[in-house]
């Protein structure tokens, strides 16, 4: 018998655990002045936010790149997270204030995702189901149909009466200090669903990372998988977009780093190591910037920076082999 | 055995396969041989569901292919095809055992580790059971996705151009461990194979095929003569019988 | 030839009807019925002819750009937007608005100018761990170093509370120009024009080093005069203007598409196109919100991903 117990992805998840647990008591803790009645219910919102984006972005991407088979696009890096914004903006332009003041936030929500599902889908359907594809095209195309719904979005906010054109236009910048605290339950209870559904067909991820031809070979219903783990996604970038905004790089960034320090592919390993360093990045990074250095929207530039070195790195590697 | 009927498969306006209608005998090793883009490989991908048809319908043993569900599929006939790419890093030891996922969905069972071993052992992997896949050297990792096809356990086993990457000694190997596996284990195993030395020597029936039609199919004797290799071919091929079995020189 | 003149008319009526969109009253007969001190005519020199020339100026010089950093580069898929060069050039301007807040604009454009030109070099020196036959990795790591610089250009922008200017000077944007406020573009003519003389030399330089070498020329000084071209253009615009994406790279594709690759003929036709596409964009912005202005980066940024798009998924790209 191999002796699992103390194998290299069992330290590596334990100490990941630690210092997760170290930056949420850090985050709930440093700095707090006043009743701890105000400070918990205040900061613990704040928490499971960033955990709950954390989370969303971990499994979105480490399943995205499982089901292409590669290593450098996330679902963020093929304009999913524009996408959204850009669905957002149309809801808002086509219906018009009015009509949106009627509907509850909610069901704006609910529309929005169902959306996402439907457009990802056509979208994945349209890039990545024809044979002959280049990933270097797809990675360009994606980057690119990315900033056409960005400029898209944009053009048709230009047609807004100026103050939903302030609120759409903060969507645009990711902010980890201000989430919007009245999606949280919604957001909690389809995170959940969809988690559900993915540990339900768990088994099937190694299999799928075997790539196409293999999963078939083995067995694997290879459409129905693929479009429930996109439509999961969907759902997923959606709720990570709705609270926090764009984050272009942030999934690559623990993916790759998951992947790297477990070393080897097993989806029982890289999805929680990679949940854990988002909430490492997330919730301890925020704590940094908060209370240490007292700025606040600098986090998501930081990982925009480090996430683009990644990025450029990656690729060159992929290329020189 | 299994069993095509009209099958079709278009790529815009040209058949890649137009029409094959064949029956591949169960037991022992059938070999598809033929020019390039003859539809081969196609014919082999529809054959094993990874690829669509346009038109036709393929059994295996009296199973529909395009409406048997894939894991009952996959407990009956396994594919393997030229070029493997893939981004999951992983040991020998754990791309076998993905040859057990139709069986147990990833729970292995003791049978499964036994089935396991066995694969490793009849490869000659053993040493490298524990080496990730891009560690290996092209016929070692040609030699490891063999043993993951044979660890899944199916009585037809499929297999597009297996010799590829390989040098001669591990492409004898490949083939005698091939002709093992019908012996000792009753195995039908398909192949599309370039090297007609290697099909003359090793299958016991052969398909040709030319411009996405069978051309000629039946024992191996029929086939590898000088008049039916220059219909399929379109040159001269010599044909020489050496220790009972037939060999081909096409070198000018 | 003929048609290149078509081309020409078209950009001069089209510059023409420029000139007459707006919200205050400029036409004919206003013009012709009030003196010269009265505010139609005021408008039209102030602020309406600057305007018009701006475009013009930046249009076609910005297609030059693409058009001669394609070539050095021997990529269809590069243009300042998509080589790190306009990234640079913003943090290039930030860094001398919060070192050297009182140096007059020209030395502002020229900081920002040679930090356009550090970023294309580093750009060009990481391109050399890339194949060559990877065409399209070119245009996805300079997006992404042109990413990366941008993080940076923020990151120092947030310290320093100028994240509003920032975004400003990166929505490109033809409203504010007036007379006195535009002129730092006729440079970019003159970078047309140099391109337009050295375009053998360039055409000969994308063929290679040894295949420069072998005809006698100097390649190291050839892409050197390209590069030097390519960073004072870029940052003129962003300087001036703000940046415009992809204008360089869809003009000298559809122009490629259209007559060919011979530099000779594709200069005039790139510098009139450039000067067409955004001069119709720019009527677009204003007409289709009006009497709001839709920014020309805004537009610009619908209309060239789409169409950067199609150049990418287009059947057979030989690129």
């Amino acid at each position: 018998m191999r002796n699992l117990r103390w194998s290299r992805p069992t330290i590596v998840l334990a100490v990941l655990v630690a210092l997760a647990l170290v930056s949420i008591v850090c985050f709930m803790t440093l700095g707090a002045r006043g009743s701890w009645s105000f400070i918990i219910p205040f900061r613990g919102r704040k928490l499971i936010g960033l955990i709950l984006v954390a989370y969303s972005v971990a499994i979105s991407t480490v399943l995205f790149q499982t089901v292409t088979n590669n290593r450098i696009l996330t679902p963020s890096i093929m304009g999913f997270d524009a996408l959204y914004i850009l669905l957002q903006t149309s809801i808002v332009f086509f219906l018009g204030p009015q009509m949106l003041a009627l509907i509850n936030p909610y069901a704006q929500f609910g529309i929005e995702v169902a959306l996402m599902i439907a457009f990802s889908w056509l979208l994945f359907q349209w890039l990545f189901l024809r044979e002959g594809r280049s990933l270097h095209l797809l990675v360009l195309v994606g980057i690119v149909f990315g900033i056409f719904f960005r400029s898209l979005s944009n053009f048709m906010q230009r047609f807004l009466d100026p103050n939903a054109f302030q609120v759409l236009q903060d969507s645009f910048f990711a902010s980890f200090s201000s989430i919007d605290p009245t999606l949280l339950g919604v957001a909690s209870l389809l995170v959940g669903l969809v988690s559900l559904l993915l540990w339900r067909m768990g088994h099937s991820f190694d299999v799928l990372s075997l790539g196409r031809e293999t999963a078939i070979n083995l067995g694997v219903d290879y459409k129905r998988t693929v479009v429930i783990i996109l439509a999961s996604v969907a759902v997923l970038v959606s709720v990570s977009t709705a609270l926090v905004g764009p984050i272009t790089f942030f999934g690559l960034l623990v993916a790759s780093l998951a992947h790297g320090l477990i070393g080897n592919s097993k989806h029982r390993y890289i999805l929680p190591a990679a949940v854990l360093l988002g909430i490492i990045a997330l919730v301890g990074g925020q704590t940094l910037f908060e209370r240490l250095f007292a700025f606040d929207t600098a986090l998501s530039i930081i990982v925009e920076f480090l996430g683009g070195f990644v990025f450029i790195i990656l690729i060159l590697r992929g290329a020189a082999r | 055995m299994i069993i095509t009927s009209g099958l079709k498969k278009y790529y815009g306006d040209t058949a890649v396969v137009d029409d094959v209608t064949v029956e591949l005998p169960a037991c022992g090793i059938t070999s598809i041989i033929g020019p390039n883009g003859a539809g081969k490989s196609t014919m082999l991908s529809m054959v094993s569901r990874l690829l669509g048809m346009d038109a036709g319908s393929v059994t295996v043993d009296g199973l529909d292919v395009s409406k048997t569900p894939s894991d009952v599929l996959a407990r009956r006939l396994s594919i393997l095809r030229q070029d493997n790419h893939m981004t999951a890093r992983l040991t020998v030891q754990d791309l076998v055992a993905f040859g057990r996922y139709p069986h147990s969905k990833g729970r292995l069972t003791i049978e499964d580790k036994e089935h396991i071993d066995r694969s490793i052992a009849y490869l000659n992997l053993d040493e490298f059971r524990n080496r990730f896949l891009d560690e290996l050297s092209g016929g070692q990792r040609q030699r490891a996705f063999v043993a993951m096809v044979l660890c899944q356990d199916t009585d037809y086993v499929l297999l597009d151009e297996p010799l590829n990457n390989l040098d001669m000694k591990h492409a004898m190997g490949m083939m005698k461990l091939m002709r093992r596996a019908c012996r000792e284990l009753g195995k039908t195993v398909v192949l599309v194979l370039h090297d007609i030395n290697f099909a003359s020597w090793y299958s016991d029936y052969i398909i040709a095929m030319k411009n996405g039609k069978v051309v000629r199919h039946g024992d191996k004797n029929a086939i590898i003569n000088p008049e039916a290799l220059k219909e399929i071919y379109e040159m001269d091929i010599n044909v020489h019988e050496i220790g009972g079995h037939r060999v081909s020189l096409f070198y000018d | 030839m003929r048609l290149l003149i078509v081309g020409i008319v078209l950009t001069i009526i089209l510059a023409i009807i420029s000139l007459f969109i707006g919200v205050s009253d400029v036409s004919l007969a206003t013009l012709l019925s009030s003196s010269p001190q009265d505010r139609p005519m005021q408008v039209l020199v102030m602020s309406r002819i600057p305007r018009t020339l701006a475009i013009l100026l930046a249009g076609s010089s910005l297609a030059i750009a693409g058009l001669v950093m394609q070539i050095i580069v021997r990529n269809r898929f590069v243009e300042p937007s998509t080589a790190g060069t306009t990234e640079s050039a913003t943090l290039g301007f930030l860094v001398v608005t919060l070192l050297a807040p009182g140096w007059p604009l020209m030395a502002k454009m020229l900081v920002s100018a040679v930090f356009a030109l550090g970023g294309t070099a580093l750009f060009l020196r990481i391109l050399r761990f890339v194949p060559l036959r990877e065409v399209l990795l070119v245009p996805l790591v300079g997006i992404m170093l042109g990413g990366v610089i941008g993080a940076i250009t923020s990151f120092f922008a947030y310290r320093f509370n100028l994240l509003p200017s920032l975004l400003a000077w990166n929505m490109g944007d033809f409203s504010s120009v007036l007379r006195g406020r535009y002129e730092l573009l006729w440079f970019g003519l003159a970078g047309t024009i140099m391109a337009y003389i050295a375009a053998d030399r360039f055409t000969v330089a994308g063929m290679g080093q040894d295949f420069t070498t072998n005809l006698g020329l100097n390649y190291k000084r050839v892409m050197t005069l390209g590069l030097i071209i390519v960073s004072i253009v870029s940052a003129v615009v962003l300087v001036s203007v703000g940046s415009i994406p992809f204008l360089g790279l869809i003009v000298p594709n559809v122009v490629s598409l259209m007559v060919g690759d011979n530099m000779r003929r594709t200069v005039p036709w790139v510098a009139v196109l450039g000067a067409t596409f955004v001069l119709l964009c720019d009527i677009v912005g204003r007409l289709i919100r009006f009497p709001y202005e839709i920014p020309i980066s805004v537009v610009v940024g619908v209309v060239g991903s789409a169409l950067f798009l199609y150049l990418l998924l287009r059947k057979r790209h030989n690129a």
